[in-house]
């Protein structure tokens, strides 16, 4: 039997468990994308890297947002701003679910006492034009990790398959702390000089963020912002691949693909304001999905995704 | 004879595609092994959360030996021909033999295939089938091609002798088989060997593993129930969710857990909602206050704290589940004792269908029916107005937009919050219903009143838009909704001409699509008024036209022109699914058309009486002799009316009549013609029938005796008009022409 070590503490001790342990694995421990996206997702360590032939390990804590889940800080556990924790492998490992519970051990959660399930989850991202099968995996009844195996990006079969997984940091940790609201839960180290609760760092920061995207922020300039998102996309993707300055091939997926990111955050934005209609939101996810799967044809397109002169 | 046995393990298979896969992992080997010449005695497959396994029984060792000769062309044929059939048989000229016949030397090829052994055969046929494997949703994983409903991680093959177990050597994408398997992910996750069914399955119950998803479901309710009696309560059945959860273990352990006191307020269907989708636990009932107070959950495996620690988790997701659902429903209390106006007002928002407008719109709609329906059903008009109008205000509430599968459960709830009588209350639920062949179908005249309207009103509308079900595509379950109308109106016993309230509502429909201009509006709100007095389209039309005139828009021309038709198809429509209803109660298509054929087609519970009392007469002795007499007049009829070219339609006379056969069926006709008006007028169809087969002795007795085309031109013709009557009055009944046989 595995010797157990001794439960985290705080917050940031299961984010750096899952980092060492990950790392421990052969992942490259990469730091969150620095744009506001609404999923682990969209960083372009999974999106893009799990596209083309080249192997790749990855793992990354991404900051989320979703303006629509705004409670003001007073819902226990729904945030407009919170932390995914990713992890990409490609192709996916044949022990990737034992590596997975692996990782649950080593922040703490006791195999022998608690009850795991894998419980059937597809994923589909219409605004990535994605999909992948997994499960939701539960601890106890509750939705601890997103568990996928990617089939398609933008469009594309994924070859090889790449495995993903995705934690919600705080629900997670939570769970683990024995904590009921997320505000009251220690960021840092609890007998640390200067203790801090998830709540001296975010209460305030939800309050102002749950007021502005729900009542405040000016929809003629976000509408505005999606259209030039939209445009600059396709803009780039529409130069030639061959640079005159340096006169090398010089594909520009990456500052194409931030665009995109803006747009679907953008269109996030406008969802919460509550002024796309049903039938428009179709078309809005449809307008980003197109951006996604230009991003994921160039993407083909460039030495990362597999392209060779 | 060899035993076979097969375990596919791999990650986890969604639970409800789990005991498909069985039947079809049976069906794809099964028949496989037998097209190649291996029979059993018996096959029985098996599934949990991680594998797929069969066990064949007594096998063929070896597939018998196979002997096929081919004849081909003759020995001197021109060569191409020879090659051909060479190359078909896959043999050489001088294996081919040469044989005499009467057309000459003729090449035939024997084919002799020796028998192979089962080993080889259960890897092609194994093989092909997990190629092959129908999984509703199949996925590749790593960097293989193969794919499999989630990673397929080994395969157990071997066949059982008297000489012991061995491995049927395959290899599937790099996945080689074996005689070995793993137990309990957690409990007992090592591997080991296995030499036979019975061995397998002992050894897996050893190691934590039940084999079969009934052993697994009977001790999932066995356990349940008996915790639960055991604090003198009782566990809420439901088959689904048993079935589902026994798909999510493999070692079952049953838990019982406490529903927080706050919680216990929320109504049970609320309880029972978010406990089943979320967390896939059971409901626990106390039979004496009949509330839901407890839980019960599932655990895969058993802890040395005997599952305190899981049990804890759940509660706790559970309490943060049922926090939310509080929040809902109290949030939704409050805009119902406010009078529910709130969620009516942000149905104006909702779209129910690009080209059909908002739920509020739809709603307005549906009131206005429903006013027309209640004095048919036989509904207090200000209960069935109101209770139009807020049947789908829940579609509005918080609890609704978490919980879809509790509209109307809701509405029934939040309308009594409302102040709104029981009935009214009451049809917010069931005007759903039935939503399937077996639902239930309401009784209360407020409920199906709005059950009604709120089904012809959505078939009017797809029916207005010309989005009809096609084929296997019926998006929004427009052939549900038709049963549903049939089955609320011949369940009640209701009587409607289904006509007018079609027109009624297509009109409606073209009113709130079309009528921008004010004139357009004007004149085709009169029609629908028409309409209300006159009951018949055409009628309306007629009076409209009498009224405005030259003044009539050319669009309203074209809508008169087009909704008859539309209206005429949307019926044709319900007479299709009739058919489809009455043919599972044993009542043929031909019976059924034989009755469509007749006037006031549009009232179905009419129709359905007359479909009935024709099978019934069909069956008799009598009726089925009549038919055949009915057949044979109308065949010399319609041919002497082809040759002559005239219609015999006058009737004969008795005078010129005869035989005594003759006469005493002119007797007969006269009387049967007296009895069949009276009892049509009673829409008494059994009488009618009964009439009808009083003739059929007097007819057989006619076509006995009696030639009808003799050559005395006279006594022709009255006999022709004779037989004409026997058609009049068959054909009163139902158009008997359309029967088969």
């Amino acid at each position: 039997m595995t010797t157990k070590s001794a439960p985290p503490r705080s917050f940031q001790e299961i984010i750096q468990r899952l980092q060492t342990y990950w790392g421990g694995q052969g992942c490259a421990v990469l730091q969150p994308y620095d744009m506001e996206v609404g999923a682990g997702t969209f960083h372009p360590a999974t999106t893009l890297r799990a596209l083309g032939p080249g192997h790749w390990a990855a793992a990354f804590v991404q900051p989320c947002r979703r303006p629509t889940d705004g409670r003001y800080g007073e819902n226990p556990n729904r945030l407009q701003h919170y932390y995914q924790f990713q992890v990409i492998i490609k192709p996916s490992p044949p022990d990737f679910q034992d590596l997975y519970l692996g990782s649950l051990e080593a922040i703490g959660v006791d195999m022998e006492m608690h009850d795991i399930r894998f419980v059937e989850d597809d994923w589909e991202s219409p605004t990535l034009g994605a999909w992948g099968l997994g499960w939701e995996v539960w601890c106890d009844g509750m939705e601890v990790s997103q568990f996928t195996y990617f089939q398609q990006v933008g469009g594309h079969d994924c070859h090889p398959v790449s495995g993903e997984l995705t934690y919600g940091l705080e629900r997670l940790a939570m769970y683990v702390l024995g904590v009921d609201h997320v505000m009251d839960m220690p960021f840092n180290d609890p007998d640390a000089a200067i203790p801090l609760t998830y709540g001296d760092i975010f209460r305030q920061t939800e309050e102002e963020y749950s007021r502005w995207n729900f009542d405040v922020a000016d929809t003629d300039m976000l509408l505005r912002h999606f259209e030039d998102a939209e445009t600059e996309c396709t803009r780039i993707l529409a130069q030639p691949a061959d640079d005159p300055k340096t006169g090398k091939r010089i594909v520009m997926v990456h500052p194409a693909y931030d665009q995109c990111i803006k747009a679907s955050h953008l269109f996030n934005l406008l969802d919460a304001r509550g002024v796309i209609s049903v039938t428009e939101r179709q078309a809005y996810i449809g307008r980003v999905r197109a951006l996604a799967k230009a991003c994921a044809d160039a993407f083909l397109e460039t030495e990362a995704g597999g392209w060779a002169a | 004879m060899p035993d076979l046995l097969i375990e596919l393990l791999s990650e986890e298979i969604p639970a409800r595609m789990q005991l498909r896969a069985t039947a079809d992992l049976k069906r794809l080997v099964t028949t496989g092994l037998v097209e190649a010449g291996l029979t059993y005695k018996s096959a029985g497959g098996f599934v949990t959360p991680r594998r797929l396994v069969l066990c064949v029984e007594d096998l063929l060792a070896k597939s018998p030996k196979v002997r096929e000769e081919r004849k081909g062309p003759r020995a001197d044929a021109p060569d191409k021909a020879i090659e051909g059939f060479l190359r078909s048989t896959g043999l050489t000229r001088d294996q081919l033999e040469t044989r005499e016949t009467k057309k000459g030397d003729v090449l035939f090829a024997v084919i002799e295939r020796p028998g192979r052994p089962a080993d080889a055969i259960v890897a092609d046929v194994l093989e092909k089938a997990i190629r092959d494997f129908p999984w509703p949703k199949s996925m590749r994983w790593g960097a293989g091609s193969l794919k499999w409903v989630r990673p397929l991680h080994s395969i157990l093959c071997i066949l059982t002798d008297e000489a012991g177990a061995r491995v049927v050597p395959l290899t599937v994408e790099g996945i080689v088989s074996g005689d070995s398997t793993v137990g309990h992910r957690f409990m007992a996750p090592s591997r080991f060997g296995v030499s036979g069914f019975e061995d397998y399955s002992a050894r897996l119950k050893r190691a934590f593993v039940l084999l079969d998803h009934e052993e697994r479901a009977k001790k999932i309710w066995h356990d349940a129930t008996n915790s639960a009696f055991a604090q003198g309560l009782e566990v809420v059945e439901d088959r689904a969710l048993l079935s589902e959860v026994a798909g999510l273990v493999e070692w079952p352990v049953v838990l019982i857990g406490d529903i927080g006191a706050d919680f216990l307020g929320l109504p049970p269907e609320v309880l029972q909602t978010s406990m089943r989708e979320h967390q896939k636990f059971f409901s626990v009932r106390n039979p004496k206050t009949d509330r839901i107070e407890k839980f019960v959950t599932v655990a895969n495996r058993e802890t040395a704290d005997d599952g305190a620690t899981i049990l804890a988790g759940n509660q706790k997701v559970l309490s943060a589940r049922l926090s939310d659902a509080r929040f809902f429903w109290e949030n939704d209390l409050r805009v119902a004792r406010s009078g529910l106006t709130p969620w009516l007002e942000r149905l104006k928002k909702v779209t129910f269908h690009r080209k059909l407008g908002t739920q509020y719109e739809r709603i307005e709609r549906i009131e206005a029916l429903a006013r027309d329906l209640a004095g048919p059903v036989g509904a207090p008009l200000e209960d069935a107005t109101q209770a139009a109008q807020y049947a789908k205000a829940d579609l509005a509430s918080e609890m609704v937009y978490e919980f879809p599968e509790l509209q109307g459960v809701m509405g029934r709830y939040y309308l009594a919050e409302a102040g709104m009588n029981a009935a009214t209350a009451r049809a917010a639920q069931e005007h759903y219903a039935p939503l399937g062949p077996s639902d239930d179908v309401p009784g209360a005249p407020v409920s199906v009143t709005v059950a009604l309207a709120d089904k012809i009103d959505m078939l009017a509308g797809f029916w207005a838009i010309d989005e009809k079900p096609t084929g296997s595509k019926d998006p929004f379950a427009l052939r549900r909704a038709a049963l549903g109308v049939i089955r609320l109106l011949l369940e009640n016993d209701i009587r409607l001409r289904l006509d007018t309230y079609f027109d009624r509502q297509l009109l409606r429909y073209e009113i709130a699509t079309n009528g921008e201009d004010e004139q357009t509006r004007d004149v085709l709100l009169a029609l629908l008024n028409e309409i209300a007095e006159n009951g018949v389209f055409s009628a309306a039309w007629h009076a409209l036209k009498d009224t405005f005139g030259d003044k009539v828009p050319p669009h309203v021309e074209k809508v008169s022109e087009n909704l008859p038709d539309t209206s005429a198809d949307l019926l044709s429509f319900f007479h299709d699914r009739l058919k489809v209803y009455l043919h599972d109660k044993g009542i043929g298509h031909d019976v059924i058309d034989a009755c469509i054929a007749m006037p006031v087609k549009d009232d179905l519970t009419l129709l359905v009486r007359r479909a009935e009392a024709l099978q019934a007469f069909l069956k008799s002795d009598d009726g089925e002799n009549l038919l055949q007499g009915f057949k044979r007049a109308n065949n010399i009829l319609t041919q002497a009316e082809e040759k002559d070219g005239v219609e015999y339609s006058f009737g004969g006379d008795i005078k010129f009549a005869e035989a005594a056969e003759e006469k005493a069926l002119f007797k007969a006709l006269a009387d049967a013609e007296t009895r069949i008006r009276q009892a049509m007028e009673a829409e008494d169809f059994s009488a009618a029938m009964e009439a009808l087969a009083a003739l059929r002795a007097p007819i057989d007795a006619f076509f006995e005796a009696v030639q009808v085309n003799t050559d005395n031109a006279v006594l022709r013709r009255n006999r022709l008009n004779l037989l004409s009557t026997i058609r009049t009055l068959c054909l009163t009944v139902a158009d008997l022409r359309r029967i088969e046989g």
